[in-house]
């Protein structure tokens, strides 16, 4: 880690060195002024005539320091001072005739001060050009790889003619991947739109057909309008060069739209797994139906949101780990939840499915209805830890969440847990006992209304961890639960009653159709369509997909 | 299979369901004149109350539609919302181009919400729905054919049971979706409403409201009758048959499917018939009416009144919808906590519902007091 982070730091310095001398070795007065600190440099800014401010600023650009962009900017942007009393360099902001000053290297405030005592360090357009080449250059140097690569981003969009050789040493001496990516991408654009020669114009497309990106397209798209049909025979020749180019990045923006559609699909296809797999065990496994499955998923969003609450106020420092905490604190309400209503409800209507169904229903009203009298009606706010903020950029506009990625990782950790429990526990063992043969389990020892109990509050405290995962996606409101209980009842039944292997399958499945659909026919179509193969399906396969074969489906 | 008891036993059934009819035919006739005294008359039945129980009369009616088939066939439907709805829209088509150019648009062509859309011209599957007979035509045969295609495709592969309340949860939540999209050419969100009248009455008028309110009656007493003919026919004892056991009768060579989907088809058809009536009387359909918790709450009226009653139904719905309004208008919070109560302890406490367990305590009764005229009356061939 150590020898990792010297290297990188050694690296970047000897980039900096690289690249800035490569720009400025011509200049003997670089050199004359190098052996100045960095502090005279920027003095030099505040108060120098232009040639020393040039100077100084080719000067400053060879450190690679990347405290200087501020100065730098500042400076372009006529926000930097010298203190008329004693030259002293501040970085100001002024405002109603006071100016708010900070030390440009240390970088924190040093106090406020009538504007008059100051003088505004004043720039030409020589200057003006020198200073973003240098800060081009500077943050192309910058240790933070994501700058560098912003720095390079921002040279693409705005290429200019001076950056084409500090670009080409940046892209030497870059060891980070997407850096390097950015880079050559700026280069190649740089170069088609400023280079003399019409090779390297022709590699440039070349370099930029080979990229799977958005924004190549609408560049190249930019660049082939701004040829007119009148020119000759060299540029019609680029210009056909880059409509082909178009094309090809098109068809590869096309083949990873594709496989974004599989990653969101996958990525939906988790949420389905978690609201749906607690349905598996108490639907799938015990054939009991319940309609307030949504409310035991609004529980444990709702559980969550006060296992927030409650960080925040005893302990804020670790509310980036409150969502650790919610998912047991989820798991146990729901479950204690589902325990009593198994008790209390349902365990009086076995082998009465349809009386079942309603019974959990009007549950299920109560259960909101309660939720909303005591949080009130209006959704509650659950943030994201900072560990599931933002995003991963792939190739191609694909862009993946972190927490989408963390979902889907919980889900799968769920269902491995759920499996392991099924096939590997005691409990797991008298739960398929008594599933598969009541009176056969009951006269060998297993308590059953026991055993039933706490299947069916394992399966309602699954649920209420599934609320966990999904209060970061969705609003967390007395009605959280009713937008997901259709889905996992297809979910299930897709994947066949009784058959948790195929609740995974189902939920992915359907997941995957889903998004796939909606480019062509929009969300709510696609929704309605996915309903209408699903009802379909059922003509077909009314078992599911994966059925259970032998007696235990006529039980 | 057919309970056996005593005679009275099989006759309540009748007998309650006389009542009810007896007492729609005397509604139908008696609120238009009591609604026609003046309103200081002690009897004087108000506007309100007539649309409010017009209105209770066509859930009376899809209570009805319900219990042929979940009380006789076992056939519980979670979407039967869905059939009242698209009777509903069928009959709010009509009242749609009724409107003519009284809209606020005043486009003589298009309904207003098209107008706003930006449409140009009326969508092919308006075409007819100027006519009132076949509007009134499409809302019994609109859900038919759904009910049909629906129920030839899920009874044809044996979805039994809780699979197939599923799916018809599915297919009213799908169709709730596809109301919503503007571009269905429904009204989308908003659906169909500012209606100003129905075969050239206004229908804010009381005189076209006690109507639309003795035509509900009058509906509801025929539905009644037709289902009572149904079940108490060969085909009634059939279907009997089937939700009792399906496999069993399906051995003895009657074909269930052919069963189930005719009980089904009439079952949307009547559901059909409640919307179409109940729109005018509203005065709105919208996408809301698919919602499949509403098709959930049809199921509790008759839970409520009596599963298999069939006049059990209509009154479990006057009831329920009764208490709603009051809750509603008195205690807005408690009313999803009283219908969630109604649902669990009707299902564990009152599984047959007022209907069945009123019929079963005439039913000891009677029993009790035959055993005591029994007791009292001399017995032949005993010697003491």
């Amino acid at each position: 880690m150590v020898h990792a982070m010297v290297t990188q730091a050694l690296g970047s310095l000897a980039r900096a060195l690289l690249l800035c001398a490569a720009l400025f070795s011509g200049t003997a007065y670089a050199q004359a002024i190098e052996a100045k600190s960095i502090e005279d440099l920027v003095a030099i800014l505040g108060a120098g005539d232009f040639t020393a401010k040039i100077d100084a600023t080719q000067a400053l650009a060879t450190t690679g320091d990347p405290r200087l962009v501020p100065i730098l900017q500042a400076l372009l942007d006529g926000n930097l001072y010298a203190r008329k009393s004693d030259h002293l360099v501040v970085i100001g902001k002024e405002q109603g005739g006071t100016l708010t000053a900070t030390d440009p290297l240390a970088e924190k405030v040093i106090g406020q001060a009538p504007v008059a005592d100051f003088e505004r360090a004043r720039v030409n357009n020589r200057l003006r050009t020198v200073l973003q080449t240098a800060l081009g250059a500077l943050q192309l140097a910058h240790p933070d790889p994501s700058r560098r690569k912003a720095s390079a981003d921002a040279l693409f969009k705005t290429p200019s003619v001076e950056m084409i050789e500090p670009l080409r040493l940046a892209i030497e001496h870059e060891h980070n991947g997407t850096a390097r990516r950015a880079l050559v991408r700026a280069l190649a654009a740089t170069e088609l739109q400023f280079s003399e020669k019409i090779d390297a114009k022709r590699a440039a497309v070349v370099t930029l057909a080979a990229l799977a990106d958005p924004d190549v397209r609408s560049y190249l798209n930019g660049r082939i309008n701004s040829i007119p049909e009148t020119a000759n025979a060299e540029q019609q020749e680029l210009k056909a060069a880059m409509t082909a180019a178009v094309v090809q990045i098109e068809r590869r923006i096309a083949s990873w739209q594709t496989f974004g559609n599989v990653l969101q699909g996958i990525s939906l296809g988790s949420v389905l797994l978690l609201a749906a797999i607690g349905l598996a065990i108490t639907f799938g496994v015990m054939g009991v139906i319940n309609m307030a499955h949504g409310e035991m998923v609004m529980l444990g969003a709702y559980t969550t949101y006060v296992v927030q609450l409650a960080f925040r106020q005893y302990l804020p420092g670790g509310l980036d780990y409150a969502l650790l905490v919610a998912v047991p604190a989820a798991f146990a309400v729901s479950g204690l939840v589902g325990v009593a209503i198994e008790r209390g409800i349902i365990r009086w209507l076995y082998g009465r499915p349809l009386e079942t169904l309603l019974a959990t229903w009007g549950l299920s009203l109560m259960l909101q209805q309660a939720v909303r009298s005591f949080f009130g009606p209006t959704n509650m706010q659950v943030t994201s830890p900072s560990w599931m903020s933002g995003a991963v950029e792939l190739t191609g506009g694909v862009v993946v969440t972190y927490n989408r990625i963390w979902i889907a990782v919980f889900a799968l950790l769920v269902f491995g847990l759920l499996i392991f429990i099924q096939r590997r526990t005691q409990f797991g063992l008298q739960m398929r006992a008594v599933t598969q043969n009541r009176r056969m389990a009951r006269s060998m020892g297993i308590r059953s209304g026991w055993v039933d109990a706490l299947t069916f509050g394992l399966g309602s405290g699954i649920a209420g961890m599934a609320g966990v995962a999904l209060s970061q996606i969705d609003n967390v409101s007395p009605n959280l639960g009713q937008g997901y209980i259709v889905d996992s009842f297809m979910v299930v039944v897709f994947g066949g009653v009784g058959n948790l292997w195929g609740t995974l399958v189902g939920a992915f499945g359907l997941g995957i159709i889903n998004k796939f659909l909606e480019p062509y026919a929009g969300a709510v179509l696609g929704k309605i369509l996915v309903l209408v193969a699903i009802v379909l399906f059922i003509q077909w396969r009314p078992r599911g997909l994966f059925a259970l074969k032998g007696r235990a489906v006529e039980a | 299979m057919r309970r056996q008891g005593s005679l009275f036993f099989q006759t309540l059934g009748d007998t309650g369901g006389t009542i009810l009819v007896a007492l729609l035919l005397a509604a139908a006739v008696l609120v238009p004149i009591l609604n026609g005294l003046p309103a200081s008359s002690p009897f004087h039945v108000s506007n309100y109350l007539v649309s409010l129980f017009g209105k209770y009369l066509c859930f009376a009616l899809l209570a009805l539609s319900v219990d042929l088939i979940w009380g006789f066939a076992g056939i519980l439907s979670l979407g039967h919302g869905a059939f009242f709805a698209l009777g509903g829209y069928a009959m709010g088509m009509h009242l749609m181009r009724e409107i003519g150019t009284r809209g606020v648009y005043g486009n003589p062509v298009l309904p207003d919400f098209m107008v706003f859309l930006n449409w140009k011209e009326l969508p092919w599957y308006w075409y007819g729905f100027d006519s009132f007979p076949f509007a009134a035509l499409m809302a019994v045969l609109m859900p038919g054919a759904l009910a049909f295609v629906f129920g030839w495709f899920a009874f044809r592969s044996r979805v039994t049971g809780v699979y197939l309340s599923i799916i018809t949860q599915a297919l009213t939540f799908a169709l709730m979706l596809a109301f919503f999209r503007n571009n269905f050419g429904f009204g989308g969100n908003n659906g169909l409403t500012d209606f100003k009248d129905i075969l050239g009455y206004s229908l804010q008028a009381p005189t076209t409201r006690v109507t639309l309110f003795a035509a509900s009656a009058l509906a509801l007493a025929l539905g009644y009758v037709l289902c009572r003919f149904l079940v108490s026919s060969r085909l009634g004892s059939v279907l009997i048959a089937v939700r009792d056991a399906e496999s069993r009768t399906r051995f003895l060579g009657y074909r269930v499917e052919h069963y189930k989907l005719f009980a089904f088809v009439v079952s949307a058809m009547l559901a059909g018939i409640a919307g179409a009536l109940y729109v005018p009387q509203v005065g709105i359909i919208n996408p809301r009416e698919f919602a499949p918790a509403n098709s959930i709450e049809i199921v509790i009226w008759v839970a409520v009144g009596g599963r298999g009653t069939l006049w059990g139904a209509a009154l479990g719905a006057v009831l329920v919808n009764y208490g709603k309004t009051y809750f509603t208008g008195a205690l807005p919070e408690m009313w999803l906590y009283v219908l969630g109560a109604l649902f669990i302890g009707v299902t564990l406490f009152l599984p047959k519902g007022v209907g069945g367990s009123a019929r079963e305590w005439i039913g000891k009764l009677m029993a009790r007091a035959t055993k005591a005229k029994l007791a009292l009356a001399p017995q032949p061939g005993v010697t003491e």
